[in-house]
């Protein structure tokens, strides 16, 4: 593999809602060779790894800076099966969607899974990434043995929970900040088939919303519920999942990927997002007859939006903000609030998606914690937006809460401390690591993350 | 960085003690902006400025010393005021250079070196205070330089001409600049009022189409809102313009003389 991109090409970047653009001098490395080379001619904007640009904020971005387009640091070992189970090695670059490919046909998942397969390992240990199963099995990092770490000072290090468990914990959740990862080794779970069996039941409002998800949890590996914020009393959609056995498929084949298919939507000049068009969209999608139980390919279940490519476009050019939060169990109250603010919100909340977490991990920048999370979609550019979302945080915040850092692009400095109250012992472990302050980014600078964040 | 919701966080002002910068900073703090930095040159107007802008909600505002005639300290205040901007909040969003000097006395009956001091204010030192504030835009990659020109610019009466002449040359130093700085990430407004009520008026006659630095203000945001690269103010100026520029000479000089 060659560096395709010398330092220097100079491009403008945006996370995945296509707001707050940076132009910086982007490079693919080909080898980590290429990589120590191109982090040791970083200038005082320093450098960001990025990998598939989905976080939908800054923190791939770095203005003025070096950008490292990781994903040529790809590559997929063989499975590894043990006593223990199967581990896989792959590249710090290579896309979860491509692990899958390798992985499903030889009866094999990986055990976290995002509403995305188009993100990079890298990216979702950096963001210590979550599925629908969280409750379950916790988040991306629970199910990663090692991961070797291009550091700033030049040194490249394999980590394990055991070997630097500090470091390992910064790292995960660590939004980059702690170095490049260049390959990492993963636990996979067996399945039988490529099929999920899903069950799926309509609620009247959100405490039954709410209700019906806690009781998803119990008897079932994947859940997760849309919320209609546009309609009357909140109603809601659950849906319930797990792999589907031999039993619930017989003539299912572990060798032939069920059909996907792949849509593409065109820049427009305006947003088609509005209140009218959310309320037809949530009136058809809410109405349309779904079978109490189905049975549906894995990669359609888990990553519905994959099948529309760059659909944040339908957001036009003003872009598209979400906001993500997970408030602790025992906050029911606070999260009812929130709904009901976000129902009145200065624009209209087009998709809204309620889950429960399990218990969080110890990684001080990790997102999940135990209780719930909410994620909403609204399209940027509102003036009144920023002020109402900054309420919100302050709620969040009140109630013990956090804003995923992976899906942000708007919050204050100010309130990060509160929501990540570990973030002190984080910058410890971080300035130790890079003690020039070489790894920052847009989403570091705006948010003061790092020690260096404000040189 | 600028938020999504389009308001700068972190803002410099060159000429900070003048009334339309104030306003708009003031409209940019009810729309969000936190921090500021204001340079200019009597440090107790700028001190003065600095706790209004605290007083109606600024979250953090620092003031430098700026002289738009000292050329040669530009590139180093310049450099200073954004690492003080970084230290407070972040890097600089928006630079608004607003400094400006016009003439006393109509030409003919200025002194030479009184002409040349508003020629270097309104040009020379826009340029490089204006080149310096580009620079570290280009090499944070996002930012926007917005400069405060004037209609004067577009025709030039005698009783400012130097004044109008040194906005000519600094209109066409800022779309040249816009052009340089195009694939940085950096934006450039050019802001052209007609005839506002500010400190810099106060001892003149009104003019047709005056405004306040309020609208001034408002129009300015709205420009920022939509991408425009020059924003008239008030709107109506952008039919006047062009008028103002095309017209006979005759007919421009009865316009003058009755002013
Ligand atoms: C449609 C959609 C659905 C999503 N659903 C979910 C979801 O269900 N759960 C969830 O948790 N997230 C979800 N996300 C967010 C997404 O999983 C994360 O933002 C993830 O980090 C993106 O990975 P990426 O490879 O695109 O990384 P980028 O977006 O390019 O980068 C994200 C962060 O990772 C860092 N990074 C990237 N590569 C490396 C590397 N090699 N070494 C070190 N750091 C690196 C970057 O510096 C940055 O801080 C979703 C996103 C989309 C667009
Ligand atoms: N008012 C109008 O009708 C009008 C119309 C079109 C364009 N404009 C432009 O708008 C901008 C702002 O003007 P304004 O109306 O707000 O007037 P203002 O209140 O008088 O502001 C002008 C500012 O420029 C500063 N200044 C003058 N010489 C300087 C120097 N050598 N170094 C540093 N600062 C200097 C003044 O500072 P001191 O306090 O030190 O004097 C003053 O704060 C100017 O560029 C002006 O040309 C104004």
């Amino acid at each position: 593999m060659t560096n395709l991109d010398a330092p220097g090409s100079r491009r403008r970047l945006t996370g995945w809602g296509r707001t707050v653009p940076s132009v910086a001098h982007v490079a693919r490395p080909g080898s980590p060779e290429a990589l120590e080379t191109l982090v040791a001619t970083a200038s005082a904007r320093g450098a960001t790894a990025r990998g598939l640009g989905r976080a939908y904020g800054d923190a791939a971005q770095n203005g003025g800076g070096i950008v490292l387009d990781c994903t040529a640091l790809d590559g997929i070992g063989a499975i590894d099966v043990g006593a223990g189970g199967a581990t896989i090695t792959v590249g710090g670059g290579t896309s979860l969607e491509a692990i899958l490919r390798a992985v499903l046909p030889a009866g094999w998942c990986l055990p976290v899974l995002p509403g995305t397969r188009h993100v990079t390992v890298g990216g979702a240990i950096a963001a210590d990434v979550h599925g629908k199963n969280h409750h379950r099995v916790g988040a991306f990092s629970a199910h990663v043995e090692a991961f070797t770490l291009h550091a700033a000072t030049g040194e490249r290090r394999t980590v394990t929970r055991a070997s630097d468990p500090v470091l390992f914990e910064a790292t995960t959740g660590g939004m980059g900040l702690t170095g490049v990862i260049i390959d990492a080794t993963l636990c996979l779970v067996p399945i039988e088939t490529r099929l999920m069996r899903v069950t799926t039941m309509h609620t009247a409002d959100l405490d039954a919303t709410m209700r019906a998800l806690a009781d998803a949890d119990g008897g079932h590996a994947y859940s997760v519920a849309w919320l209609d914020l546009a309609s009357g009393r909140g109603r809601g959609m659950v849906g319930a999942a797990d792999h589907a056995t031999r039993a619930d498929a017989p003539d299912a084949s572990l060798e032939a990927a069920p059909r996907a298919l792949r849509l593409t939507t065109p820049p427009l000049p305006v947003s088609v997002v509005n209140r009218a068009t959310v309320r037809v969209f949530n009136e058809a999608w809410f109405r349309r007859p779904v079978p109490r139980e189905a049975l549906q390919p894995i990669e359609s279940y888990l990553a519905p939006l994959d099948a529309l490519d760059a659909w944040p476009r339908l957001y036009g050019p003003g872009g598209l903000l979400q906001y993500q939060c997970a408030l602790p169990a025992g906050e029911e109250p606070a999260l009812r609030a929130i709904v009901e603010a976000i129902r009145h919100a200065p624009t209209v909340p087009a998709l809204a998606v309620l889950k429960r977490f399990g218990p969080g991990s110890d990684a001080p920048l990790s997102f999940p914690l135990e209780g719930w999370t909410l994620a909403v979609d609204f399209p940027a550019g509102h003036a009144a937006l920023g002020a109402f979302l900054d309420t919100l945080d302050e709620r969040v915040a009140a109630a013990g809460g956090r804003v995923y850092l992976a899906k942000d692009a708007r919050m204050r400095a100010e309130i990060v401390p509160l929501m990540y109250p570990r973030l002190d012992e984080w910058r410890e472990t971080q300035s130790r690591m890079d003690p020039r302050g070489i790894f920052t980014s847009d989403l570091d600078r705006r948010l003061h993350l790092t020690r260096g964040s404000q040189a | 960085m600028t938020s999504p919701l389009g308001h700068p966080r972190t803002v410099l002002i060159l000429g900070g003690g003048s009334d339309i910068a104030f306003a708009i900073a003031r409209a940019l703090i009810a729309r969000g902006t936190g921090a500021f930095v204001l340079a200019g040159r009597h440090p107790d107007v700028i001190e003065a400025r600095a706790a209004a802008l605290r007083a109606a909600g600024a979250t953090a505002v620092e003031v430098a010393a700026f002289d738009a005639e000292q050329i040669d300290a530009h590139e180093a205040i310049v450099a200073q005021a954004f690492q003080r901007a970084r230290a407070i909040s972040g890097d600089v969003d928006l630079a608004l250079i607003a400094f400006g000097l016009i003439d006393e006395a109509s030409v003919l009956d200025e002194t030479p070196a009184a002409a040349g001091h508003v020629a270097m204010v309104n040009f020379a030192g826009a340029v490089s205070s204006g080149l310096a504030v580009a620079q570290q835009l280009s090499a944070q990659g996002h930012g926007t330089l917005v400069v405060l020109s004037s209609l004067a610019g577009q025709r030039s009466r005698p009783s400012i001409l130097p004044y109008g002449a040194a906005k000519a040359g600094l209109d066409a130093f800022t779309s040249g600049l816009e052009e340089a700085l195009r694939g940085s990430g950096v934006r450039v407004v050019s802001v052209r009022p007609g005839w506002v009520r500010t400190r810099m008026t106060a001892n003149r006659r009104s003019a047709p189409f005056a405004t306040s630095p309020e609208r001034v203000a408002s129009d300015v945001l709205r420009g920022l809102d939509r991408g425009d690269r020059v924003v008239w103010t008030p709107r109506l100026l952008r039919l006047v313009a062009p008028i103002l520029r095309l017209m006979p000479r005759g007919v421009f000089r009865l316009l003058a003389r009755s002013r």
